[in-house]
């Protein structure tokens, strides 16, 4: 077997070549998978939508309204949701960057009145079996029903009313943060009606 | 019948006597990165054990084309390209695993273990036995980052591939998911494994 001769033309074209291959099968590769990729963002987009919101029957994801904030990096999503045309909820999507491993991002549903629906996390890179615990039920129960303009979203170590998980503070702040962020941006853009 | 017998000494080293994790000690970032659960690591190991296997198979084909001056640039470029095509599809087809992968996905492409087969073994040995090497080791890797996972999962969040078997608000000891935890399961891991595979060969 005779192994090619280290000239400069030959390093090369063999270089050369196989960044090209390279290059194209990447390409290709890419045309093939967007579709999905992006279907299957979507999906867990509209998952997320039906665990928050109350029962809707219009689609949230094309009366999608984007909000530039400076608190977050990029705009904040809002999605209204109705049923027979009147206002069944508004989930808006809140993160924080103070996780212990950076970005945390929910999603946080609100009822017509301004009280929490439900919560799901959407990303996140926190410790797994500490910080992930905050996708538990047993964490998310104690923010379903609540109105932010009277129950503290800080953790009650910081004088709010959210119990801290065990061995994961950052992570609970980050995600109280991320929840105020959402209910900010929804007094201001979508005012709730209180009664 | 002796070339049949070499081949599956070929397919075994890569499982017991040259496991890359526990005797050869490579790939050490992904080993203690991604092992906070049975699951990830099996994950992990499978995705290694894809591109290993394409990137053995590539080298081997064409180690006659490439100049010797630039092998390793080479390699890194048919690695990192079967990295992205991994990335990609599992962003598409399966984004649960690729959300508890992460960062780590993209970092196979400056695994060790890669590298170093289609340097050591690809490089030199014709197209079957390459294959076989992949198989061998990316499958020894995947043993071993299953084995890891389980036994951080068990002792840190007192559950086997998402299963518990302890309470919800059971003390389990956390430590071991948490990346000191990587270390001292590895060692005693590696310690075991080498205690068996002397006293049984």
């Amino acid at each position: 077997m005779s192994k090619k001769k280290s000239t400069f033309l030959n390093m090369i074209l063999a270089l050369f070549v196989i960044t090209l291959v390279a290059g194209l099968s990447l390409g290709y590769v890419n045309d093939l998978t967007k579709g999905p990729k992006a279907k299957a963002k979507l999906e867990r987009k509209v998952n997320a939508l039906k665990e928050v919101l109350p029962t809707f029957d219009n689609n949230p994801v094309e009366d999608m309204r984007k909000i530039a904030s400076d608190k977050a990096k990029d705009s904040i999503e809002i999605y209204t949701a109705y049923l027979k045309d009147r206002l069944a909820g508004t989930a808006v999507i809140g993160s924080s960057e103070k996780g212990f491993s950076g970005l945390v991002k929910i999603m946080v549903g609100f009822k017509p009145n301004g009280t929490i629906k439900n919560i799901v996390v959407l990303e996140q890179k926190e410790t797994p079996g500490l910080g992930t615990k905050m996708k538990d039920d047993k964490f998310i129960k104690q923010f379903r029903d609540k109105d932010p303009s009277t129950y503290n979203l800080k953790t009650t170590k910081d004088g709010g009313d959210v119990d801290a998980l065990t061995g994961a503070t950052i992570t609970t702040r980050a995600f109280g943060e991320a929840a105020q962020m959402a209910y900010d941006v929804l007094i201001e853009h979508a005012k709730p009606q209180k009664n | 019948m002796a070339e049949k017998l070499n081949q599956k000494q070929n397919f075994l080293k890569g499982i017991i006597k040259d496991n890359p994790v526990f005797v050869m000690l490579l790939g050490m970032c992904p080993t203690l990165g991604v092992t906070s659960s049975a699951f990830n690591g099996l994950g992990m190991g499978i995705a290694t054990l894809f591109v290993l296997l394409m990137s053995n198979i590539v080298v081997s084909l064409i180690k006659s084309q490439i100049p010797a001056k630039v092998r390793i640039p080479a390699f890194i470029i048919i690695i990192a390209s079967f990295v992205t095509i991994v990335e990609m599809v599992l962003e598409a087809y399966i984004p649960f695993l690729f959300e508890q992968l992460g960062i780590f996905i993209p970092l196979i492409v400056v695994n060790c273990l890669i590298l170093g087969r289609a340097e050591a073994f690809a490089s030199k040995n014709n197209l079957i036995s390459s294959i076989i090497d992949a198989l061998g080791m990316g499958i020894g890797f995947t043993i071993a980052l299953t084995l890891l996972g389980a036994a951080r999962e068990i002792l840190g969040s007192g559950s086997i591939f998402d299963l518990r078997f302890v309470s919800e608000d059971a003390n389990t000891m956390i430590l071991f998911i948490l990346p000191p935890g990587a270390f001292i399961a590895l060692a005693y891991l590696t310690l075991a494994f080498n205690r068996i595979s002397t006293k049984t060969s």
